[in-house]
């Protein structure tokens, strides 16, 4: 038999048939869909007189576009408003599970799939999100798709993909202090910019993985989408089958049994072939920051912003860049002046995140020029954050917190970061406006963002730990 | 939502010689907010587009009447980010049909074929070539011809040729979508299905 990867495993046992010289026809075993990308999916199958083939299959929830404060009252911007209408009359009608605003489940949706065990390994997942990749930390196949696709899927639920090239990211050795699940990919996107993994799907591999938590896994995996990959996957191991024991949609009693031993299969055979093989050192990476406008333009918080000649971007889109952040070529990072602090999205919106955030806040007090957003990923979320003491941490820091939802990661909805002024988020792109027209961000870790949120500017996190 | 079907097109084009132009460039998060496919074109581009105000920003290329045409050509990496279809909508509801680059990302090409929008994938020195035509005439044409998978510069007759898998050329030539295929798989996908869990 020939060797396969992790990859091959599960994309072959889902072809429910191969077109020559075209795609391949691919089983969906779960579908999520939200608010945004959703509508005009419903639109297009009523105007050709089609159903939803496979309802329960798919999962709605409303995330996009939610306000993060005040989520009792009604949603004040009528144009939200109707989408998120739209989303509950949709899922209604065809008998779609639905997670609306006010929904104890309700959250970003690649935080509230996993949290409730909907994410399995060896599944295939998308979703109208480019992000999707998130549930690759599963040891699923999970990508994002456009509408026309979210329609396919609803109609057929499959999809038409030929099958990507296969890449093997592997990072050994022990992660340094301050040094987060973040700042890896960062790292990793950094070294082959934003589209050096484009027509990949990636496998990441090595202790520095095998040891981090399903958190930090889905952190990584998530900004698969980053470096161009169509998504990212860890094989899965007792940690994944520990963080799904148990939740409400994982499978029960002698299913699971059953389920675990098909999953314990799911690993790249020795010798399996792959496209392209990357390998790092984790020694080498220090806590990231990003300077420029796409997630390939960041370096380590300690170094200075790179010449244009030492960037594997064009010249002129470097220099576009640069223009727009207001930085200049060989500045140093540290000490850069902060306005906003992002906490959240479906990259580092999870618990772990929160703790992260509070180990460095903890006995600290909310800088004066810093205005802060901390946006759990879900409800369930948002309860284990009272839970366990960490909201009592950030109140007598200063910090409040927000209810669940994208919020300034896209700034669809109110949380909008004002033109000119500098965030440090968590999110996953800094792209031009991406977090409100004109507004820029330097991506980092719950950490990196902690330690400007206590000092006011751009600072090591590792000086306090 | 089946679309006019594609074969050969003779336009002038719309350059952005730029790298890495994401999909919230090409339309910002803040016009996803409708429930219908309507008016995405009068966003395209919009913060590149359009200053705070509203007014245009006359440096931009599409504010630009000198240049004009159905093909916008651009730096590689053309379409990164978000999985946002309203980018391709936006193009297409510009007056857009056919985008061409030394690199297109993955979703935003997928995207594109779904809606009936032709991604050309040129060498870089193919999309030099092209760039440098339109600099010398604005009006410079290009031909793209889909059934030979050929792209040519009208007045050089420079050409190149470029890959579209045979599935979705047919059904670009034919303005055919996959959801037409896929209804015609249905009694085989439900027994797929019940292997699934």
């Amino acid at each position: 038999m020939s060797k396969k990867t992790l990859f091959d495993k599960v994309w072959d046992s889902h072809v429910v048939k191969h077109i020559e010289d075209g795609p391949d026809v691919l089983f969906i075993d779960r579908h999520f869909i939200h608010e945004v990308t959703s509508p005009v999916a419903f639109l297009g199958l009523e105007s050709r007189g089609i159903g939803v083939l496979f309802p329960e299959r798919t999962f709605a929830t409303a995330d996009h576009n939610t306000p993060t404060i005040n989520q009792h009252l009604p949603v004040e911007d009528p144009l939200s408003a109707n989408q998120l209408k739209a989303l509950e009359t949709n899922s209604g009608k065809y008998g779609i599970s639905h997670w609306g605003l006010g929904n104890p489940k309700n959250g970003i949706v690649h935080v509230v799939g996993p949290e409730n065990g909907i994410t399995q390994p060896g599944m295939t997942i998308v979703c109208g999100d480019s992000h999707t990749s998130t549930h690759g930390a599963f040891g699923a196949i999970a990508f994002g798709i456009g509408t026309s696709e979210v329609e396919m899927v609803l109609a057929s639920q499959c999809i038409m993909q030929p099958k990507p090239k296969k890449m093997r990211i592997n990072v050994n050795g022990k992660l340094g202090k301050g040094v987060t699940p973040k700042d890896v990919t960062l790292y990793i996107i950094a070294q082959i910019s934003a589209s050096g993994a484009t027509g990949y799907f990636a496998e990441y591999a090595g202790d520095v993985f095998e040891n981090m938590s399903m958190e930090g896994r889905m952190t990584v995996c998530n900004m698969s989408i980053e470096m161009g990959a169509r998504g990212g996957m860890i094989a899965p191991d007792e940690t994944t089958f520990a963080f799904l024991e148990g939740r409400e949609k994982s499978p029960k009693g002698e299913e699971w049994t059953k389920q675990v031993a098909y999953w314990k299969t799911l690993k790249s055979d020795e010798g399996a072939e792959f496209d392209l093989e990357l390998t790092y050192n984790a020694a080498d990476i220090e806590p990231q920051i990003t300077y420029g406008t796409n997630p390939g333009l960041g370096t380590g918080i300690s170094r200075n912003i790179p010449k244009a000649s030492e960037v594997k971007d064009g010249e002129a889109s470097y220099k576009k860049s640069l223009a727009y952040m207001g930085f200049a070529e060989g500045e140093s990072m540290i000490g850069k002046e902060v306005d906003y602090v992002f906490l959240g999205s479906c990259t580092n919106g999870r618990i772990e995140d929160f703790r992260a955030f509070a180990s460095i806040v903890k006995g600290r007090k909310k800088a004066d020029n810093i205005t802060a957003w901390l946006v759990p990923g879900s409800h369930i979320v948002e309860s284990q954050i009272k839970e366990e003491g960490i909201l009592d941490i950030l109140t007598e820091a200063g910090f409040a917190l927000r209810q669940p939802g994208c919020s300034a990661c896209l700034a669809m909805n109110d949380d909008k970061i004002p033109a000119g002024k500098l965030a440090v988020s968590t999110s996953n792109r800094n792209f031009e406006g991406r977090q409100g027209p004109n507004s820029k961000t330097l991506l980092a870790s719950p950490l990196v963002a902690a330690a400007a949120a206590v000092t006011g500017k751009v600072t090591d996190p590792r000086v306090f730990l | 939502m089946a679309y006019d079907s594609f074969k050969i097109l003779t336009s002038s084009c719309v350059p952005l010689p730029l790298e890495n132009v994401d999909t919230d460039q090409i339309i910002p998060a803040r016009f996803l907010k409708a429930t219908k496919r309507e008016g995405f074109g009068d966003n395209l581009f919009r913060d590149w587009r359009y200053n705070g105000d509203d007014t245009p920003k006359a440096d931009f290329v599409l504010n630009n009447p000198t240049y004009s045409g159905k093909i916008l050509v651009a730096g590689r990496n053309f379409g990164s980010g978000s999985s946002r279809e309203h980018a391709a909508w936006a193009i297409y509801d510009y007056g857009f049909r056919c985008v061409i680059s030394s690199f297109f990302a993955d979703i935003f090409k997928g995207n594109s074929l779904n809606i009936g929008i032709l991604p050309v994938t040129v060498s870089p020195e193919f999309l030099d070539k092209i760039f440098t035509a339109i600099e010398s005439d604005p009006k410079a044409e290009v031909i793209v011809d889909l059934p030979s998978q050929k792209v040519t510069i009208a007045a050089t007759g420079e050409s190149e040729s470029f890959d579209i898998n045979g599935y979705k050329k047919h059904n670009m030539t034919n303005g055919f979508d996959d959801i037409d295929y896929l209804q015609s798989m249905k009694a085989e996908i439900g027994e797929f299905e019940k292997t699934r869990i």
